[in-house]
Formats: structure tokens, C-alpha cells, sequence
């Protein structure tokens, strides 16, 4: 049935034709602003990297590190210097219509150093191309354009990194393409990929936690559930407009079955997500949001402290007050942002009382960001955010600055 | 030059920002509208192990990989007790047995408490044929080591069984079988093999070790040494907890501090605290008790203001489950501290659900709820003016 849509498929698309595939000459360092022409789809080959003398491949990658002060209901952790992330990238044209890139982070935080990415693309035609490894699946636009140097801010967007799980990368294969006439860009992604895991409602965070699945490596190589998690994505760009995209992911999580034997019934999770991406053309002032809807099948007799939905997103504000050669650098551009988030890690009404299920957030964060030139950011954040626990007793308030670093090199 | 300026003005804006760190944070709330924190003067490695305590309870959730159930009734502590506050309809658990006081004939069918919740792929239990059942709603856990140093020749002396005093106000204590491995103190009083017993909405619970094991348990599915046996299979299995985590849980809720009275200068507040034992409400809920001797100084020999007696009491029939728990008969409530009182809707949701089974949602019904022993006080609480109502609920608001 699968096998007979991608031959349909296939066949369809070598209808159209245009150049869709990214060039491979981009992953050489050019220092260009390709926001014009590229999709978030793109966000993993729009990097600049390095290419040295004539070795076949080509690296690149950021760095982000900061300083936070935050308090929490009057209780600070005091002063504290993180190194985030160093993220790099190696990527090799393997020949025409043939590319390698891989995406290694080493969190040392986590005492982490993860393949977030690294896959070969083959191009058939600008609309069908095949994707194979271990893939960034595009579910809203944040997991895939992630890059620390890309945002106005220190930290990720929270309802991105902890309800969605980003960066959430899988197995599997998918079929990507790209189609544009005049002004009008349309793209969209399939993969099927491994998935999830019961780590999502069975987790130390006591909620509904689908970036609980991250925390388990055997999922490169075996999906708890034995389904594919189908991941699909429609964007639609206009150079004057911005870009809006549609996203699906989805699948059985739980390990119902084991040797053959039935452990539980099939339960899955679903996932939608709306992004969009703006810049209003007279007054330079750029807005990225996104939005997600998450639905779990969680057991009747199961705890409903892990919700069956959540939902949540941001929206990030920038606009550039100067731009202007400012000691040394020539295209300086100093920006004021701001973020505002929320989050509701359960959504719905407690069987026993009918009162509404809490455990949410919202967060709003004006900032200061500073961008010597198109790779390198210096961003100061103040955060203000709100939590409340399940029963949605008072909230806990949170507060601080973070000043920060993040440069791709 | 122009650099020069930029760095200074940087470097005037970094220092300005680290001095201003603090102050653009959340304050930090009064002490007196927290139920949670150490009693004051604990030692560096007693503050250690209060937060150790701490993380126990709060932090640390369980899930299959760390024995949770599979048959539980939460995965943490802190989930039913949120800021060691009381709990709501959502964490109360469901108890089963029978209406004499015999022992729980139903332990051998998962008595006495029901994991109403279960791992996925599992069922849940459900009350046995038979077996009449009550509701807990969660206390509050502050100052919980204060109560545990009250002797039981204190307790001993505030029953009256058969009304000598003639107030309509009886009470008794719980004499129950205690487990093995706790520790009793030197003048602990015993009858035929029986200790009078103070934790719990019944008073079955003999100390605050007894309580963690417990609750571990039945509330979690989590054995300990004290207790290996699984909830779920019903057989002994390794523990899945060390009794280091069990000791500094046990050392948190020894720890915790009082809570702290409000507005006692109020002049409504401290009248309604004279209307409070005019009308007898201190025959149960007695405002003064003193603690013995502890190696912690900060609860040794004190003085503290609970309004419990600590003794079981018949509050008639309308609170009457058909359940019974050591002696205490299915009438028969052990009085419940009333400090903290006014803070309960900080950790139930904005709202009030008090008695044992949370029935009651607001302090006016909860009084209201009083029959038997305590119909006398309902009856002068009722007999007194509107405006003296409401001082004596402003009273108990400001505990
Ligand atoms: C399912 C919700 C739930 C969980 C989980 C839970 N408790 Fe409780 N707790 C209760 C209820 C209900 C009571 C009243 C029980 C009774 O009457 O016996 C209680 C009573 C107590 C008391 C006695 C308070 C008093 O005033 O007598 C202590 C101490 C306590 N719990 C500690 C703990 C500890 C420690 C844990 C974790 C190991 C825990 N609880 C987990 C619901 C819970
Ligand atoms: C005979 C003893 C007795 C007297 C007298 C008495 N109480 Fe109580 N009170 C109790 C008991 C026992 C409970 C617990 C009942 C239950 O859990 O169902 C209780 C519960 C309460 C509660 C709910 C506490 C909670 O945490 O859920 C309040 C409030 C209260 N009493 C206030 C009063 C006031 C005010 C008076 C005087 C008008 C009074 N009581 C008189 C024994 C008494």
C-alpha cells in the first residue's frame, strides 16, 4: 500500500521540474543572507560552513554560551556561567544530486555528545528528493531551524524544547521537494521514522513528556512500537509575504506487543503544528510564531497527572533599530525582541471535580540583541514567567537576565 | 574614543545589571504564607539532610524503571502533599475493610488501601465484595515533628472516655499493633500489647516512620527494608528504596516547621480566638501542647500551638463510613490540626476541601459537619451572633 503510493508519487512529481535541491556551492563559507530564498525546510543546508583547499567535505558549525541570573519565587541559584552547546557540522557534496551532511552536538552539560543529524540526500527531481539516516523530523519549524545563532534569545522556546521535544531526530527515510514560481515557494516533507516511546506518559518529570523520548538511545535502533511514526509537512512561502507551515507527526508510541505477546492495546500520539514567519516589509520588523497541539492516548485507569493533550507555542518579535557599520563591522545591526510563550503540559478537567487541570506556563521575554554580522549573535534576555502545578495552586514566579554568545564559525 | 565610551558604557551597564539581579526578581513570599521550610537554628548537615529530604519528597517521582506500582495511587510524595499542604479530590485515596474493629479482614484482597491507578497494561484494583471504604483526603505535613514529641502521658491526660467533665466531649486515643522496626520511646504507654497511636485521619499511625513506609507502599508501590512486601503481586520483594532515602524523608517531616499564625494582632482574629473556646471548639481542637526532649533544639521541650488533641472523637453519624482503622470505630475521627488552616486553598487549587474526605468546601461547612461529640460546639457556634461568625472563621483563616 506505502510501496504503491511512493511509485504514484514518483510518478506525479517528475511531472513538474525546477531547481529545488539546495546548491551544494552554499555549504562553501558565503557569507550571504539567504533568508529570501530559502524555507525552514532548507534550515539544515542554509548554514554557512568551510571548505578547506579542495577536501571533499566541508565543516562548520556554532557555539552558544551564557550567563544567567534567575529567581524563582525569591530563591536564586545565583550566578551562573553555562556552556550550552558546541554543534558541528560536516557536510560533503558526494557528488551531483548526492549530499552528506550530519549535524554532532556535544552538550557537555549532559555529558552529551549526540548525532543530531546525518543524513544523504538524494535528488530525482527538485520535488522528489530522498532523505536517509537519522533525520531532524519537521514537526512546526523550530526543531529543524534550531541553530543557536539564528535566535534572539538564550534560551529555546520552552512549549519547542519541553513539549515538543526538539531536537527531536529519528531513523528512517523521507521524500522531500521543493516547488517555486515567481514570488510562490511550496515545499513538503514525508518520513516515516521510528518514534516514541512509553517514556512519554511513564517519566520523573510527572507529566506528559514526549522529549522524555530523547532520553533513550535504542531508538535508533529499535522503535518501541514497531510502527512508523509518520512525520508531514506542507509550507508555502512568499518572498513579500513570509512563510507558513503545516505539520503532522504521529504514530503508535507504546510497546504493545513483546515476542509476539500482547502487553497493553496500541496507543498513539498526535501531534499538530502551524508556523509562520513574517517580516513586514516597511518597518523591517520580523515575526516568527508557532503553534502545537499534542494528543496522547493515556490509559482510563492510568494517572491523569499525565495529560492526553497539551498545546502551547511562542511568538518572537524583532526589530532592528540600527543598522550601520559600528566599530569594525561593517552590517552591525542592533535589535530590540521580544518573546512570549505559553505552555499547557495537561489540558482538561480532573474526573473528580470537574475543575480544570493546570500545569502551565507563560513566559514573556524582552531582549536586547546585538548582531556584529550575519553569524554571530550577543543577545541580553529578561526573563518574567508564570507556572502553575496540576491542581493550579499560586503560581511560581520566576525571574533573571541572561546575556549570551552564539556564533556559527 | 568612541570605543572607549562604548566599552565604559558596556561595562557601567554589566555591573549595573548584576547589582540590579535580585531586585528584578520575584520577592521572596513571608514566611507566614509558606507551609514549607526547616524549623530555624538546624545544623549545616541537618540542613543537608533536610534537603535531601526534601528532594525525596518533592523530586523524586517514580516511574516502572523505579518500582512505581505497578498498582499505585500517585508517583510522588509531593504530588499529593504539593508544598506539604493538604490535598485535593485528585490525590485522595480510597481505604477498605469493615465496620468492627477486628483487624482489616481484606488484606488479602489489597486491603487496606486501593491503588485505584495502574501502570499501562495493568488494571487497577477495585473494592472488594464485602468491604466498606472511606476517603482520605491529604493533611497538611507541617510541623509534624512537634506532634511526634507530644507523650503519650499528654495524650493520656486530655481523654476523658466517659465525660467525667461533663462537656459532651469524650476522647480517646488509638491503641493499635505497631510494626516492628519502629522506635519506641522510654515512656511510651502499652496495653496488652498496644501503643497509642497518632498519625492519620484515623490516629492508626504509630510515628512518622511508620507513616513513610507506609506510604511508600500503599501510595507508590514501593518496598522498602521495613516493608518489602509488593503491593502489586502481593510477595516480598527487594527493596526498592534505601533506608538512608526513608531516614532523611522521615528527618524532613520531623523538621518541618510549624506553620506561622497571621494577623494576630487583628483585633477580630484574637476575638474569635476567645469566641473559639468560649464555644468549646478547644475541647478537641486544643490550641497548646508541649513537646519532649529532642536532639534537635528547635523542637525540644517546646511549646506549640496545633489545635489537636491528638485523641479520636464521635462525630456522628453523618461522618460515619463504615470504616475502621486499630481501635478507632467508623464514628470515631482523630481531631485534626487545624494550624495552616488558612493556607489550605494555596495547595488545593484556590479552594477549600476539608474534613477527612475533602466533603466539606469551606471552613463554615465544615463546622456544620459536626455531630455527635461536637454537636454541642456546632450549636453554639451557631447560636452566636453573624459578626461573631465571622470572627472566629477570621481566626481560624489566620492560622
Ligand atoms: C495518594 C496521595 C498520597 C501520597 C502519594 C502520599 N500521601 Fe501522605 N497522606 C495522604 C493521605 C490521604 C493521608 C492521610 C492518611 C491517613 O489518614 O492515614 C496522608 C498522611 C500523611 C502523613 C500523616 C499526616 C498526619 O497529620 O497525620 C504523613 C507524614 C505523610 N502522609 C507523608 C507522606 C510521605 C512521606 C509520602 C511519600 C512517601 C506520602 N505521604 C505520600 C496522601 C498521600
Ligand atoms: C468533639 C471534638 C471536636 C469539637 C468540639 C470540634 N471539632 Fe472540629 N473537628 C473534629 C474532628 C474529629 C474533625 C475531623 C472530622 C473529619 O475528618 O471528618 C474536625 C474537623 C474540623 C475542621 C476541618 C479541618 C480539616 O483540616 O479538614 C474544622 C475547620 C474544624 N473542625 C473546626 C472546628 C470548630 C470551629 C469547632 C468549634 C465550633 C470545632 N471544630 C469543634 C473534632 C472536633
Amino acid at each position: 500500500m506505502k510501496c504503491k503510493c511512493f511509485v504514484t508519487g514518483l510518478l506525479l512529481i517528475s511531472f513538474f521540474s525546477t531547481q529545488a535541491q539546495i546548491d551544494p556551492a552554499l555549504l562553501k563559507r558565503i557569507p550571504k543572507d539567504s533568508a529570501g530564498v530559502t524555507m525552514n525546510m532548507d534550515a539544515i543546508y542554509s548554514r554557512p560552513a568551510l571548505q578547506v583547499a579542495k577536501l571533499p567535505v566541508s565543516v562548520g558549525g556554532y557555539v552558544e554560551a551564557n550567563w544567567q541570573h534567575l529567581g524563582t519565587d525569591g530563591v536564586s541559584e545565583g550566578h551562573q556561567f553555562q556552556f550550552r552547546r558546541l554543534t558541528l557540522f560536516v557536510a560533503s557534496a558526494i557528488s551531483k544530486r548526492i549530499k552528506f551532511l550530519s549535524e554532532i552536538e556535544f552538550e557537555p552539560a549532559e555529558k552529551e555528545i549526540t548525532v543530531e543529524f546525518a543524513a544523504v540526500d538524494m535528488e530525482f527531481n527538485p520535488l522528489l528528493n530522498l532523505r536517509t539516516g537519522m533525520i531532524v523530523n519537521p514537526i512546526g519549524a523550530f526543531n529543524q531551524n534550531h541553530d543557536g545563532p539564528k535566535w534572539e534569545f538564550t534560551d529555546r522556546p520552552i512549549a519547542s524544547e519541553q513539549m515538543l521535544p526538539a531536537t527531536w531526530s529519528t531513523a528512517g527515510f523521507g521524500l522531500y521537494g521543493k516547488y517555486y514560481k515567481k514570488n510562490w515557494m511550496y515545499g513538503y516533507e514525508f518520513y516515516l521514522t521510528g518514534g516514541f516511546d512509553n517514556s512519554i506518559i511513564e517519566n520523573s518529570h510527572n507529566k506528559t513528556f514526549l522529549p522524555a523520548a530523547k532520553e533513550n538511545p535504542g531508538r535508533f535502533e529499535e522503535s518501541a512500537s514497531g510502527e512508523p511514526l509518520v512525520t508531514g509537512k506542507i509550507a508555502v512561502k512568499n518572498l513579500k509575504l513570509g512563510e507558513i507551515g503545516l505539520s503532522y507527526m504521529g504514530g503508535v508510541y507504546n510497546k504493545f506487543k513483546e515476542d509476539g505477546l500482547p502487553l497493553d492495546k496500541k496507543r498513539r500520539v498526535d501531534i499538530v503544528a502551524i508556523d509562520l514567519n513574517t517580516t513586514v516589509a516597511h518597518t523591517r520588523t520580523t515575526v516568527i510564531a508557532e503553534w502545537s497541539k499534542v494528543f496522547v492516548d493515556v490509559p482510563e485507569n492510568y494517572s491523569q497527572q499525565f495529560g492526553n493533550k497539551q498545546h502551547g507555542g511562542f511568538m518572537d518579535i524583532i526589530q532592528p533599530v540600527l543598522k550601520r557599520k559600528v566599530l569594525a563591522w561593517e552590517n552591525a545591526v542592533l535589535n530590540i525582541a521580544c518573546r512570549l510563550e505559553y505552555v499547557d503540559w495537561n489540558t482538561g478537567k480532573f474526573k473528580e471535580t470537574a475543575g480544570n487541570i493546570a500545569d502551565e506556563l507563560w513566559s514573556v521575554m524582552p531582549a536586547i540583541s546585538f548582531r556584529p554580522n550575519s553569524q554571530t549573535v550577543l543577545r541580553l534576555n529578561y526573563r518574567y514567567q508564570q507556572q502553575k502545578d496540576l491542581l493550579g495552586n499560586p503560581a511560581s514566579k520566576t525571574a533573571g537576565f541572561s546575556f549570551g554568545l552564539s556564533s556559527y564559525f | 574614543m568612541k570605543k572607549a565610551y562604548l566599552l565604559t558604557a558596556g561595562i557601567i551597564a554589566g555591573i549595573l545589571m548584576i547589582q540590579a539581579c535580585t531586585k528584578t526578581q520575584p520577592a521572596i513570599p513571608a514566611d507566614d504564607e509558606l507551609l514549607d521550610g526547616p524549623v530555624d537554628g538546624l545544623s549545616y548537615a541537618a540542613n543537608a539532610q533536610f534537603l535531601a529530604g526534601d528532594k525525596a519528597f518533592n523530586a523524586d517521582v517514580f516511574t516502572r524503571q523505579t518500582g512505581l506500582g505497578s498498582i499505585f495511587v500517585a508517583t510522588s510524595c509531593g504530588s499529593c502533599h504539593a508544598g506539604d499542604g493538604k490535598g485535593t479530590p485528585f490525590t485522595t485515596l480510597t481505604r477498605f475493610g469493615q465496620t468492627d474493629s477486628t483487624g482489616n479482614q481484606f488484606l488479602h484482597l489489597g486491603g487496606p488501601q486501593l491503588q485505584n491507578r495502574a501502570l499501562p497494561g495493568y488494571t487497577a484494583e477495585e473494592i472488594p465484595a464485602g468491604a466498606s471504604f472511606s476517603k482520605f483526603t491529604p493533611p497538611a505535613n507541617t510541623g509534624l515533628g512537634y506532634i511526634e514529641l507530644v507523650s503519650d502521658a499528654t495524650i493520656l491526660s486530655m481523654a476523658d472516655p466517659n465525660d467525667a467533665n461533663g462537656d459532651g466531649v469524650s476522647g480517646v486515643p488509638n491503641w493499635n499493633f505497631i510494626p516492628g522496626y519502629v522506635h519506641i520511646p522510654v515512656n511510651a504507654v502499652t496495653q496488652n500489647g498496644k501503643y497509642i497511636c497518632r498519625f492519620g485521619k484515623k490516629g492508626s499511625t504509630f510515628d512518622l516512620l511508620q507513616q513513610t513506609v507506609n506510604a511508600y507502599n500503599q501510595d507508590i508501590g514501593i518496598t522498602s527494608s521495613f516493608n518489602t512486601k509488593d503491593v502489586y503481586s502481593g510477595s516480598n520483594i527487594d527493596p526498592e528504596l534505601s533506608d538512608l532515602t526513608i531516614r532523611n524523608v522521615v528527618f524532613y517531616l520531623q523538621t518541618l516547621k510549624a506553620p506561622v499564625q497571621r494577623s494576630q494582632n487583628d483585633l477580630d482574629v484574637s476575638t474569635g480566638e476567645n469566641l473559639f473556646s468560649l464555644i468549646n471548639c478547644s475541647g478537641c481542637h486544643r490550641p497548646q501542647l508541649v513537646t519532649g526532649y529532642s536532639p534537635v533544639e528547635a523542637l525540644s521541650n517546646k511549646t506549640f500551638f496545633p489545635y489537636t488533641d491528638l485523641l479520636l472523637h464521635d462525630l456522628g453519624s453523618g461522618l460515619d463510613d463504615g470504616y475502621t482503622e486499630g481501635s478507632a470505630e467508623t464514628i470515631e475521627w482523630r481531631t485534626p490540626a487545624l494550624w495552616g488552616l488558612g493556607l489550605s486553598p494555596n495547595s488545593q487549587g484556590g479552594q477549600y476541601f476539608l474534613m477527612h474526605d475533602g466533603r466539606a468546601g469551606s471552613i463554615e461547612e465544615a463546622i456544620q459537619l459536626h455531630g455527635g461529640e461536637g454537636m454541642q460546639s456546632k450549636n453554639a457556634f451557631n447560636a452566636l451572633q453573624e459578626n461573631e461568625k465571622l470572627q472566629v472563621i477570621r481566626f481560624l483563616k489566620s492560622l
